[in-house]
Formats: structure tokens, sequence, C-alpha cells
């Protein structure tokens, strides 16, 4: 199993370690998921090791029109120190994984994919791209990677650089000098929370020295290490996506919320758009929807059936969880399109035999104030 | 992490404590940390169970966990007030944090259950 740069802080912590993506990650500290929740919620904020997501280097005259054509999204809307939310389909126009495509000069771009996918992605990447002129890199081992994320984080950040973070907008990013070290500095992030995510060297001493700087500067504000127990809560009340459950090989962008990131529009057309015309132009027989309950003791969880009054399994639930905000259970999951309105009414099987009402609820789920 | 000497301890990590002949029965602090946050209970109340069958379910953050009886019994209580604090079990797990009060069909069973040196033995401490 693979370990990234911060193994032996989390250890060190008492970071409780589990598999995750192929990595030694940990899902909680000793204060405990909700608590780590709540300080990026309420709190200062926290850092995320999140080294273990990939990075693809894409290079040349042609990596405008190679990232059109593999993802969903309009890259040429993206201006150097612009970062752009999107998707990798295949030809039948359903999810290897979603990304986020940071450009960093013309003709030069970095792609940032998930962990557990980025082997699989990097298989395609390189098989899409022997039809183009570009040049691909996997990065993915020589980049740390940690999202510091909470309301409070950019005035400690600030401590740390000369670079003036209130002029990094939303999905923007800049590189700059921070904890005496070079890096990308990009205000993107999976918590709702504003927050920003360091790419830097994964070579120990540098890795460790950010950390170390991080918490020297932090500590006494009450910034926390969070795991990824805590950052699965905070993107659920987000309603984002997690890949793997709520979007998979199995599902396509358009059913599962991601519309607005499949640009059919776009001057350069992406290898799945024919396919996913065609499901548009059918029409979806289903939807992914936030899902609700105000019954105590109910939390829902992946793979928990939505049925109909008769038992018929009419749906499935892809993420759930307790709000720790809203201490209540909330979800993501799939239901039929008629079924997908604001306040429609399911019933989530919860334990076998135990039905609970629960209602469609439009996420996200809390609204903190992320730009 | 503590663990009391005066308690009795299984290899799903619940403890038992015998008072004449009435039990008392909780997860261990070993259990607690691994189960993370605990946010709901749902444990059964006057069920008469036999040793290593379910009294209910603990739901922490991270998954649902099966509570099974150490030993025989009728269920006089299950731990109701928990519901409105499921975090006492990982504050106080050998305390208020007690999950359900049994009657014992046969006390002298307790004997078969781990002592507390082999109980931290299992878990490597």
């Amino acid at each position: 199993m693979k370990r990234t740069p911060f193994y032996q802080k989390h250890v060190d912590l008492g970071g409780k370690m589990v598999e995750f993506a192929g990595f030694e990650m940990p899902v909680q500290y000793p204060k405990g998921i909700i608590a780590e929740h709540k300080a990026v919620r309420e709190g200062v904020g926290g850092v995320f090791d999140v080294s273990h997501m990939g990075e693809f280097d894409v290079a040349g005259p042609n990596a405008l029109k190679f990232l059109q054509t593999i993802t969903t999204n309009d890259v040429s809307a993206l201006v150097p120190g612009g970062a752009q939310y999107s998707s990798l389909p295949n030809e039948q126009g359903t999810l290897l994984d979603d990304l986020i495509v940071y450009m960093l000069e013309p003709d030069h771009y970095m792609v940032v994919v998930n962990g557990a996918t980025a082997d699989k992605d990097w298989a395609w990447f390189s098989k899409q791209a022997s039809k183009f002129n570009v040049k691909l890199r996997n990065d993915s081992d020589a980049f740390a990677l940690l999202a510091v994320q909470g309301k409070g984080v950019k005035d400690i950040l600030q401590t740390l650089t000369s670079t003036n973070l209130d002029e990094i907008e939303y999905y923007h990013f800049t590189r700059g000098r921070l904890a005496d070290t070079d890096m990308i500095i990009a205000r993107t992030g999976y918590t709702g929370e504003p927050g920003y995510e360091l790419f830097f060297s994964s070579a120990p001493e540098i890795s460790s020295k950010v950390w170390d700087k991080l918490f020297e500067a932090g500590k006494a504000k009450g910034l926390e290490p969070i795991g990824l127990g805590a950052r699965d809560t905070l993107r659920l009340e987000m309603g984002y996506c997690l890949y793997g459950n709520d979007i998979t090989e199995e599902t396509n962008p358009l059913e599962a919320g991601l519309g607005w990131i499949t640009k059919l529009n776009k001057s350069i057309e992406c290898l799945a758009f024919p396919a996913l015309r065609e499901i548009k132009e059918k029409g979806l027989s289903r939807k992914l929807v936030g899902i609700t309950t105000d019954e105590k003791g109910a939390i829902m969880r992946h793979g928990h059936k939505i049925v109909d009054e008769n038992g018929y399994t009419i749906g499935e639930v892809t993420s759930g969880n307790l709000s720790p905000m809203l201490n209540k259970s909330i979800a993501l999951g799939y239901v039929p399109t008629a079924l997908s309105k604001d306040g429609s009414e399911v019933l989530v099987e919860v334990r076998p035999g135990k039905r609970v009402k629960a209602v469609v609820h439009k996420p996200p789920f809390v609204r903190p104030e992320v730009k | 992490m503590t663990f009391p000497s005066d308690l009795k301890y299984t290899k799903d990590h619940e403890w038992l404590r015998v008072e004449g002949t009435t039990g008392y029965i909780g997860i261990t602090d070993y259990a607690q940390g691994e189960l993370g946050d605990v946010i709901y209970l749902d444990l059964k109340d006057g069920v008469t169970v036999n040793a290593h069958e379910s009294l209910g379910t603990i739901e922490a953050v991270k998954t649902v966990s099966d509570l099974y009886s150490p030993v025989s019994g009728k269920v006089l209580e299950a731990h109701t007030p928990l519901n409105d604090s499921p975090e006492t079990v990982n504050r106080d797990p050998y305390g208020e944090g007690w999950l359900v009060k049994l009657e014992l069909t046969n006390p002298s069973e307790a004997e078969t259950l781990l002592s507390v040196e082999e109980y931290k033995k299992l878990i490597g401490q």
C-alpha cells in the first residue's frame, strides 16, 4: 500500500489509518469525525491530506483540442490561472471520473483526478493522447496536495505568504511562495467552505516543512487536521458527487445533475457527446437527487434501497450519512425522474424491513459561503 | 484507553458487569474508539436472548455495528436516555454509556468470558 508524504504526521497525531485509493490514509483523528466536521464548518478550519489524488500534466499545441475531446466541460472558456470542474466520460457517455482542469498557460494544463481512479484515468489519457500531438506526464507521485478549508484559513495562510490571497478568485489559482516553498495556490475545495488547495513538491523535507509551518501558524488559532470521514460528510452536506458512489461507469453526467459541466454546444466535440445527445433526446429515466429524513435514528447510507409504498425498488441511495450540522440524515440517490422534484416523497429501506419516509431536497443541504 | 479489571470482556469488544443476577452490558473503550462518534442506538427491550445473539445495533458516523449479548438472559432495560446523548457511549463507555441491563439466565456463564488481561492481549494492549 502507498503512503503520502504526510503518513508519519497522521500517525503522530493519532490518526486512524485505513486503506483508501491504494493509500494508507487517516479516516479520523482522536477528536472524531463530528468535531472535525464542525472545525471546518463552524471553526477556523482544517487541513486535509489529499496527496493521494492524481495530477497529470498536459502540454503541446493540441492540448486544448485533446482536453475538449476527452472532458465534458468547455475548456476553451479557461484562461491561464483558471480552474474548471469537469468530467471524464467514455464513448458510451458514462463516467470514468470527475476532475478539475487547471490552465497553467496557453497550451499547458494540469488535470487533477481522483486517487482511486488515477491509474485507470492515466491509461485512458494515454490511449486517447495517441491521436493528438500532446505531451503527457503523470506527476501524481511528484506532488503533495493539502486542502486547507474553512472561514479562518485565509488569515492563517496569509501569514505564510507575500502573495495576496484576496486576489485569488474562486476556481482560480496562482503560483506563489508559501511556507518558504514554491507552490500552486488554488481557490478550490470539496467542503463548501472558503479555502485553498496547495500543490507542492512531495519531497519529504519540503512537504514536512509545509505541514509544520501550517500548523505552527494555525494551531493556536484552532486549525485542525481533518480525516477522510469528515471530508465525506462535508462534501455530502454540499451535495457534491463522490466518484465511485454517486457517479460511476454506470451513470451518465446528465442524470447525475452534471449537465452544467456538460457543454454539448462547445466548439470541439467531446467523444461522449453523440451518446449523451441520444440519452438526452430519449429523456432521463432517473436523476440523482438530495434526500433528507426527519426520522430519528434512520441513517440513510450507500446501497440502501429506495422503494415505493408496495416495497418495489425504484432507486438506490448512493451516499448517505448523518449531517453533523442538521443532526439528521441526508443522502444522495437515484430516483425515477417523476419523483426527482423538490418535495417528492420516497421511502428508504434503512434496515431490512425498516422503511422511513424521506423527502427529495435539492442540495446543498447547508448553505455556507463558499465563494 | 482504560479497561476496568472488575469487568468481563468478549472478543466482540463488549463488556459485562455482573451484580448478583443482573448484568450490565456495554462496549469497550477500544470498541468506541474504533467505531468513532456514536449517533444512534437501536436496542431491543424485553427480549430474551442466548449468548452471542443480537441485542440491537449501534450506529456511528462511519458504520453500523451489531451489539451481541455476551451471555444469556432477558433484557430488563435498554438504556434509552442515550438516544438523546449517544456521544455518552464514546465519553463514558463503562459508566453512563452502558447499553443494556440483563437478567442473567445463568450467572456462571460470565466465567467463560475474557478477563481484562485476556482482553488486553486480544487487542494488543
